[in-house]
């Protein structure tokens, strides 16, 4: 890891210059995590600004979700910070919206749709809501937003994965955040399902000019939206547009060894390249996290 | 009511009602205080569900009998004895890590073990020392019957207690309960609120324990809040149906139980909890009907 300080150089220095990052909804300063004197995450820096649509792409256990809980304020950094709207993030912090990575919920839960998305207007306050028609009006615009109106009247726990995903992102927009969060919200949905989720995020982002910043394991699902990525492995980040991160140099980089980017009918493709001996055995031990980031293993 | 209508209930209810069932006393005690019970234990029985609770409920209820019987041992109100174990036991519970999802059964099941192990003893001493045999059935099994109606103040005041708690955290708990990290993540201090929520549990458990005894209490907690939530779409809706559940199993508890007293074998009365937690089975066995017969109407 004696390169950290390259790769913040990657990840400041790639797309936007100065001016955007005075006006970044969120900032994220050089932030280490340890865990039980595990690295989980090493020298993250990047920036998001309004409006943008940014892919947090690693594979599994490379550190996303960790860096997702220090920037909730969930989890804090043994070095670095957040900055959001160019302050330090206080605890209770309406900015940021949240959708979870496992969300099951008992089929019994007698929560309707538009239960859930009102609640997400003032969940964090004492007291029974009362029911007003303001009330009523902004649930029903927020079910309209994110095309949920089918099955507002339906118990969240029956509904399919993607029309979960939908109240839940109705949920975390009716507090009318400036960054939503997401964790891995296309993992359990179908191709079709994820596509729909995307076209949604980012078209909420685009017209109320709020920063998505969503992680996957699998980038093509999202390439079509996206503005911005920070591809993360083994707890290092690279950030920039695609063009400028999901390259051979940066990733074999990123990963301390050498990995091929492969463009297979319009998909992207990250694979263990063939090095030599010493770099093999590096793939070998990391060879499923090097194959997963870029899509599902080819055969 | 016209008296029409009130000859035609009269009639109808004749072979149950006995004649005076409203005039004895302990009757009218028994009506007020099943009330107020069904009441609080339905609306705290629908977060615990919600929660997955219902052990830490049922641990709760049976660790009154400790508190019940040192009650009975120092002379004091059983409720006493009850709020004051359900109070020592949530915070055992929440001290050793109730709120851990995985340390959740262990701690609930640590504390039972030990406060029951106690409750061994004080109920051998409360038999032995104070000569009291009834004392044990009373403590685990109740009688809404025997509730004295000096204790009914104290019932409202810590029913009204329970009630305010939830109505208090009802948001943030609702949110809790649905994804402990959602809520996390709006700001909602989860531990906190999870610790005041098992408060009030243990104050309900302590209620229900008093009319329908310390291992019948979770039936009248779980019951019918479980039937309220196979009938409900919303958490408002589901609570009232859970009291209102609670209340008509109660009265109706307490109405075969007063017709009881002329039954065989001995004349005394079968016990009222027998009844009220015979109407919350009912209750749940026929909340599953629609469900089912739907299920039928779709195959044929």
């Amino acid at each position: 890891m004696t390169d950290g300080g390259g790769h913040g150089a990657v990840a400041d220095g790639g797309a936007r210059g100065a001016g955007d990052l005075t006006e970044a909804i969120l900032s994220v300063e050089g932030v280490s995590v340890r865990l039980s004197g595990r690295e989980i995450l090493h020298d993250v820096s990047f920036a998001v600004a309004p409006g943008e649509f940014t892919g947090l792409i690693g594979s599994n256990g490379a550190g996303k979700t960790t860096l997702l809980r220090v920037i909730l304020g969930l989890q804090s950094a043994n070095v670095g910070r957040v900055l959001l709207d160019g302050r330090p993030r206080s605890h209770r912090n309406p900015l940021i919206g949240y959708v979870p990575q496992k969300f099951q919920l008992d089929p019994d839960m007698p929560l309707r749709a538009r239960d859930l998305v009102g609640l997400g207007i003032d969940a964090h306050r004492l007291g029974i809501p009362l029911p007003s028609r303001a009330r009523r009006a902004r649930v029903e615009e927020m079910l309209r937003a994110v095309d949920a109106e089918r099955f507002a009247d339906e118990r969240v726990g029956l509904l399919s994965g993607g029309e979960q995903q939908r109240v839940l992102i109705a949920h975390a927009l009716i507090a009318r955040p400036k960054l939503l969060l997401l964790d891995e919200p296309l993992a359990n949905l179908d191709l079709r399902a994820g596509q729909e989720v995307v076209a949604l995020l980012a078209r909420i982002a685009a017209e109320q000019r709020i920063a998505v910043l969503i992680s996957a394991h699998e980038m093509n699902a999202l390439l079509p939206a996206m503005n911005r990525i920070v591809y993360i492995a083994g707890g290092r980040a690279a950030s920039g547009t695609t063009a400028e991160v999901v390259r051979a140099d940066v990733l074999s980089e990123l990963y301390g060894s050498h990995v091929d980017v492969l463009n297979v009918h319009g998909r992207v493709l990250v694979v263990a390249g063939a090095g030599d001996d010493s770099d093999r055995s590096q793939i070998g031990r990391h060879g499923h996290d090097v194959m997963v980031p870029g899509t599902e293993i080819v055969s | 009511m016209s008296a029409a209508v009130h000859g035609a209930l009269g009639a109808l209810l004749s072979p149950v009602i006995e004649p005076g069932f409203f005039a004895a006393e302990d009757v009218r005690v028994a009506i007020a205080v099943g009330a107020v019970v069904a009441i609080v234990s339905g609306t705290v029985g629908v977060f615990t569900v919600l929660r997955g609770q219902s052990f830490a409920g049922e641990a709760l209820g049976d660790l009154n009998t400790t508190g019940g019987s040192a009650a009975y041992l120092v002379g004091v109100g059983p409720l006493w004895g009850f709020v004051a174990a359900g109070v020592v036991a949530a915070a055992a519970m929440e001290l050793i890590g109730v709120q851990r999802p995985r340390g959740r059964d262990l701690a609930t099941g640590i504390v039972l073990g030990t406060g029951l192990g106690l409750a061994a003893l004080l109920l051998y001493l409360v038999t032995t020392l104070r000569n009291i045999t009834g004392a044990t059935v009373t403590i685990l099994f109740g009688s809404v019957f025997a509730v004295p109606s000096s204790t009914i103040p104290l019932v409202v005041l810590l029913g009204l207690a329970v009630l305010a708690i939830v109505a208090t955290l009802y948001r943030p708990l609702l949110l809790s309960s649905v994804s402990a990290e959602m809520a996390a993540a709006r700001g909602v201090p989860v531990r906190l609120i999870g610790a005041a929520y098992l408060l009030a549990l243990a104050l309900a458990v302590a209620l229900a324990s008093l009319t329908i005894g310390t291992i019948l209490s979770t039936a009248l907690l779980v019951g019918p809040a479980a039937t309220a939530l196979r009938l409900s779409r919303r958490p408002g809706v589901a609570v009232a149906l859970a009291a209102a559940i609670g209340i008509a199993a109660m009265w109706l508890g307490e109405l075969f139980a007063y017709d009881s007293f002329y039954w065989p074998p001995a004349g005394t009365g079968w016990p009222v909890s027998f009844f009220v937690v015979t109407m919350i089975f009912l209750a749940y066995l026929l909340s599953g009907l629609p469900a089912l017969l739907r299920r039928r109407a779709g195959i044929a």
